[in-house]
C-alpha cells in the first residue's frame, strides 16, 4: 500500500503546482494589461469577501453550480457528455415559470404553488434531458450533438416566451417576464438572496450523489456501463440503456431544479440567460474534479468566490470585462495541464512496473 | 547482422523478467524465441529494439557495442520489431503510414515512397493499397504494411513477436514465406512465440526461455518433447474430454438461418444437452460468430425458432438469455469483457451479489480475495483490471461466470494463450460441464476443437455444414472440411441420406 500513498502524495504535489504557475500566468497575463497583480488578487478577494452579503452571494451562485455539477457526475461517471444541460436548467427554469403564472392568479396556498413550481421544473428538466438520452439509445445520435441542438432550442424558446406570449405589458423586453408577486418567491435570509431552503436541496443533492457514486450498487452499475457497455451487457448482464436513460433522468432533475431556483429565489422571473451559464461551469467543474463526487462541493464553492469576486475587478481597474473569465481559463487550462503531465508521469512508472 | 545479448539484466519491481541472458542470434538465420507467456520473451526484444533498456549487459550489433536510448535509435542502427499488436494509424492511409518515421524534413516525398511501397511489396508478394485506410486493412495486412516500412527505413534485424496471432493460414504461408526470403537475403530473423509447431515449421534454431532465464539453445530438426519440457519442466499434452454424462437437452434451435451480405446459414436444427460441448470451426470470418451471436440473443437471426431451458426464446434479446443463465464471453478481454478503470472487487461485485441497495464492500473484497485464490490471480482485489496480465485478466473473465450456468458461448478461449494456461482454462470449463453446463465454442486450433467437443460445426465460406461427432474427425479430416474440401452445407446435406453425406465427407 505504500505505492499508493505515494500515489496519492505525487497527485497532490503535482495539484499545488498546478494552482501556483496558474497565479503566476495569471500574474503574467494582469501585467500584460498593465494591471497590478498584487492589486487584482486582493480587489478579487475582496469582491467575494467584503461584506456578509456578498459572502452569501457566493452561496446563491455555489446553490445552481453545485446542483447541475452533481447531476452531471452521474452522466459523467455513465461515459455521457451531458452538453444538454444548460438546456435542461432552462426547461427547468421556464416549466418553474409556467407554473406560477398560471398559480399566481388562483388561491392557492404559495408554499404550495412554489412546491408545485419546483416539480414541474424537475419534470422539465427531466424531459429535456430524457430527449437526449433516447436519442442516443434508440437513434444512436451522439449525445454531444442532440445536446448542442437541445441548449440552442431551450434558449429560443425562452426568448419566445419573454417576447411572446409571457411578454410584459406593452412591448416584450430583455429583461425579462413580470416579476411574481413576492409571496412566490422563495423566502430567503433578510436582505439577502440566499435561500436556506434551495441550499438545503442543493446540499441534500450533493450527498445524495456522494451516496449513490461512491455506496450503492447503482453508482457502481452506472461507472460499469460507462466505462465499458459492451463489457457490462455481455458480463454482467446491465443493460446500458436502461442505465444511461436515469442518468439522464437523474441529472436533468437536478438542472431543472437549479433552474426553479434561478427562477423562485434569484431573479423572480425568467430571463433570457436564466442559466447564468452554470450547465458549463458545471461541466467544467466535473471534469477538474476527475468526477470525483466529494471534491465538486469545494471546487464549484471556488468558482462561485471567483465569479463573484471579479465581478468588480473591470470596473476598478479599467480592464475589458472579459479578464475575468481569461483568469478562470487560465487557471483551468493549467490544472488540466498538470493533471496530464501528472497522468502521463504517473502512467509510465506504473508501465514499467507492471508489464510482463 | 549479427546479433549478440550479453548478460541482460531487466527488473520490474520485484519482478526478474530477465534474469542474466545471454544469446547469439548469426544473420541469414530464422531464430525461434520460445517460452510461454510471461517467460520474459517479449521483454528481451523490446530492449533489443529499444523500447526498454537493460539495468544490466551489453548489446553488440556485428561485433559493435551498442546502446538504444529509444526505439528509432535502434531502427537507425538497422533493429527494427513489430509487435504483437500493429502500433500503427488507422485513419491514415497505408502510403502514410508506410512513409510515418521516415527522415526527411517537412515535406516528405510521396512519390518516391509511392514507388517504393510498390516495389517493396511485389519483391515479397505483399498487394497492398497505398490509398486504402489503414482501418479497412486485416491485421495480416497490417502486419505485412510494418514489414515493408521497417525494410524500407534499413532495418536488418527483423524481431516478430509472436506474428501469427490472428491472421488468416494464407496470410501466415505469406509471412512465413517472406520470413524465409529475408533470411536469405542475409537478414537477421528473430521470431517470438509460444507455438511449438510454428518453430518447427520455420526456425533455423530455437532457444527457451523460462521465468527470465535461458533455459537451452536447439538447431532444426527438432525433439517437440525436448522442446515442452524446456518450456514447461514437464510435458503437456492436450487431454481429450472425459466422457461426462450428458443431461437433459437444455437448448434448442429450429431452422435457425442468419444471413447477411458474407453469411448465408440456414436450416440449422441442433439440439444440445446439458454438459455438451459444441465446437465452431472454420476459418476466421467463415461466420462462426454469427451463429453463436445469433443463438446467443445477441443478433437477430433470419428465421427459425430458439429454445432455452424449456422456454421458447425466439427473438428475446441476450439479457434475457443471460437471465435465464447464459452468458457470453467475448474473444476481445479489455474491449469487450472487463471494465478499465474499475477494481477486480467491482468485477466481482457486479456479477455476484447485488443484493441491497449499498455495496458491502468487505464482501466484496471477500468475494475477490476468493477468485484470486481459486483462479490464481496474479493480484490484489483492488486491483484496477487493466494493470493485470493478459493471462491474469483471461482467468479474472473466467472468475467472472456465474456458478450454477445452463450455457456459456465462448469466442476463441484460449487464443493467444500458451499450453500450460489452455490446459489450465479447459480444466476450468469441463469442470462446468459436469456440473451441467452446455458449452459453444469457437477456435481455430484443430487440436483444441477436436479434443474438447462433442459435436463440431464446420463454417466454410459463409455457411454451415451439419453437426458432426468429434469421435469422425481428426487433424486431418477436419483441416479438409475447414478448407472447403469435402464441406458439405447443411441444407444441402438434408436432401442427402445420414450415409451418403458421411461419404462425401
Amino acid at each position: 500500500m505504500p505505492g499508493e500513498r505515494r500515489e496519492a502524495m505525487v497527485t497532490l504535489l503535482f495539484r499545488l503546482a498546478s494552482v501556483v504557475f496558474a497565479l503566476l500566468l495569471t500574474a503574467l497575463v494582469l501585467v500584460l494589461v498593465q494591471a497590478p497583480p498584487l492589486e487584482a488578487f486582493r480587489l478579487i478577494l475582496k469582491g467575494a469577501f467584503g461584506s456578509p452579503k456578498k459572502v452569501a452571494d457566493i452561496f446563491v451562485i455555489w446553490i445552481p453550480l453545485l446542483l447541475t455539477s452533481a447531476g452531471l457526475l452521474l452522466t459523467f461517471h455513465a461515459g455521457l457528455w451531458n452538453i444538454g444541460i444548460e438546456g435542461q436548467i432552462v426547461l427547468g427554469a421556464v416549466f418553474a415559470t409556467g407554473v406560477l403564472r398560471y398559480l399566481q392568479d388562483t388561491t392557492i396556498a404559495p408554499t404550495l404553488a412554489l412546491i408545485l413550481a419546483f416539480v414541474a421544473a424537475a419534470l422539465g428538466g427531466m424531459i429535456w434531458a430524457l430527449l437526449s438520452g433516447v436519442l442516443k439509445v434508440y437513434g444512436g445520435v451522439n449525445e454531444i450533438f442532440s445536446g448542442l441542438g437541445l441548449d440552442f432550442v431551450a434558449v429560443t424558446l425562452v426568448l419566445y416566451l419573454i417576447f411572446g406570449p409571457w411578454k410584459r405589458p406593452g412591448v416584450g423586453s430583455m429583461s425579462g417576464t413580470e416579476p411574481f408577486p413576492r409571496e412566490l418567491w422563495l423566502p430567503t435570509l433578510e436582505k439577502m438572496r440566499l435561500s436556506p431552503w434551495a441550499l438545503a436541496l442543493a446540499l441534500v443533492a450533493w450527498i445524495m450523489v456522494i451516496v449513490l457514486l461512491q455506496r450503492s450498487y447503482f453508482g457502481l452499475r452506472l461507472r460499469a456501463v460507462g466505462r465499458n457497455p459492451r463489457a457490462a451487457y455481455l458480463m454482467m448482464g446491465l443493460s446500458p440503456a436502461r442505465l444511461t436513460l436515469l442518468a439522464f433522468a437523474i441529472c436533468g432533475v437536478f438542472a431543472g431544479l437549479a433552474g426553479a431556483i434561478q427562477v423562485t429565489a434569484v431573479y423572480h422571473r425568467l430571463i433570457p440567460a436564466i442559466s447564468s451559464g452554470y450547465g458549463w461551469l458545471g461541466l467544467l467543474v466535473g471534469m477538474l474534479v476527475n468526477y470525483s463526487p466529494i471534491w465538486i462541493g469545494p471546487v464549484a464553492w471556488f468558482f462561485a468566490m471567483l465569479n463573484l469576486g471579479s465581478i468588480q475587478l473591470p470596473i476598478v481597474l479599467k480592464v475589458d470585462s472579459t479578464l475575468a473569465g481569461v483568469l478562470q481559463g487560465t487557471l483551468v487550462y493549467s490544472f488540466l495541464l498538470g493533471e496530464g503531465i501528472r497522468m502521463k508521469w504517473q502512467q509510465r512508472r506504473r508501465e514499467i512496473g507492471e508489464s510482463e | 547482422m549479427r546479433v549478440e545479448l550479453r548478460n541482460i539484466h531487466k527488473h520490474f519491481g520485484p519482478v526478474h523478467a530477465n534474469a542474466g541472458i545471454t544469446l547469439t542470434f548469426e544473420e541469414g538465420k530464422i531464430h525461434g524465441l520460445l517460452g510461454e507467456n510471461g517467460a520474459g520473451k517479449s521483454t528481451l526484444m523490446k530492449i533489443l529494439s529499444g523500447f526498454y533498456r537493460p539495468d544490466d549487459g551489453e548489446i553488440y550489433l556485428d561485433g559493435q557495442r551498442v546502446s538504444f536510448h529509444h526505439p528509432a535509435d535502434a531502427l537507425r542502427q538497422g533493429v527494427g520489431m513489430l509487435h504483437q499488436d500493429p502500433l500503427d494509424f488507422p485513419v491514415m492511409t497505408v502510403l502514410e503510414n508506410f512513409m510515418a518515421g521516415s527522415p526527411g524534413g517537412m515535406v516528405p516525398d510521396k512519390r518516391k515512397a509511392r514507388k517504393s511501397l510498390k516495389t517493396l511489396g511485389e519483391q515479397f508478394g505483399f498487394h497492398l493499397d497505398p490509398d486504402a485506410t489503414v482501418a479497412s486493412l486485416t491485421v495480416g495486412e497490417r502486419q505485412q504494411l510494418e514489414i515493408l516500412r521497417l525494410l524500407w527505413l534499413g532495418a536488418r534485424v527483423l524481431i516478430f513477436d509472436e506474428p501469427t496471432t490472428g491472421i488468416s493460414a494464407q496470410q501466415k504461408e505469406r509471412l512465413f514465406q517472406a520470413l524465409r526470403q529475408l533470411a536469405s537475403e542475409g537478414r537477421t530473423i528473430i521470431f517470438v512465440t509460444h507455438k511449438l509447431y510454428e518453430v518447427q515449421e520455420l526456425c533455423d534454431t530455437a532457444a527457451v526461455l523460462r521465468l527470465g532465464k535461458l533455459m537451452g539453445r536447439r538447431t532444426a530438426p527438432y525433439d517437440l518433447d525436448d522442446l515442452v519440457k524446456l518450456m514447461f519442466g514437464r510435458v503437456l499434452k492436450m487431454e481429450r474430454k472425459p466422457a461426462v454424462p450428458l443431461g437433459e437437452p437444455i437448448f434448442r434451435v429450429e431452422d435457425l438461418a442468419v444471413e447477411s451480405a458474407r453469411v448465408r446459414i440456414r436450416n440449422v436444427y441442433l439440439e444440445v444437452r446439458a454438459g455438451e460441448v459444441i465446437g465452431l470451426a472454420g476459418m476466421e470470418g467463415s461466420g462462426q460468430r454469427y451463429l453463436l451471436r445469433a443463438c446467443a440473443g445477441l443478433l437477430r437471426p433470419t428465421s427459425g425458432r430458439v429454445w432455452f431451458r424449456g422456454r421458447e426464446m425466439t427473438g428475446r434479446s441476450y439479457l434475457d438469455f443471460y437471465q435465464a443463465g447464459a452468458t457470453y464471453l467475448p474473444a476481445t478481454r479489455l474491449e469487450e469483457g472487463l471494465l478499465p478503470g474499475l477494481r477486480v472487487a467491482d468485477h466481482l461485485v457486479l456479477t455476484r451479489g447485488s443484493r441491497g441497495f449499498f455495496v458491502n464492500e468487505r464482501h466484496a473484497r471477500d468475494l475477490a480475495q476468493e477468485a484470486i485464490r481459486t483462479f490464481n490471480i496474479r493480484g490484489r482485489p483492488d486491483s484496477m483490471v487493466e494493470a493485470l496480465s493478459g493471462g491474469n485478466q483471461q482467468r479474472l473473465l473466467l472468475s467472472l461466470l456465474r456458478p450454477n450456468l445452463s450455457l456459456l458461448f465462448l469466442e476463441h478461449p484460449t487464443r493467444g494463450l500458451d499450453m500450460e494456461s489452455t490446459l489450465w482454462v479447459w480444466e476450468q470449463l469441463l469442470e462446468r460441464c459436469r456440473q451441467g453446463t452446455a458449452i459453444f465454442f469457437m477456435s481455430s486450433d484443430l487440436d483444441e476443437l477436436l479434443n474438447y467437443s462433442d459435436r463440431i460445426l464446420v463454417f466454410f465460406a459463409g455457411q454451415v455444414s451439419a453437426p458432426i461427432p468429434a469421435e469422425e474427425l481428426d487433424t486431418e479430416s477436419l483441416g479438409r472440411l475447414i478448407g472447403g474440401y469435402g464441406f458439405v452445407p447443411v441444407e444441402e446435406a438434408q436432401t442427402m441420406s445420414v450415409g451418403e453425406a458421411a461419404h462425401a465427407r
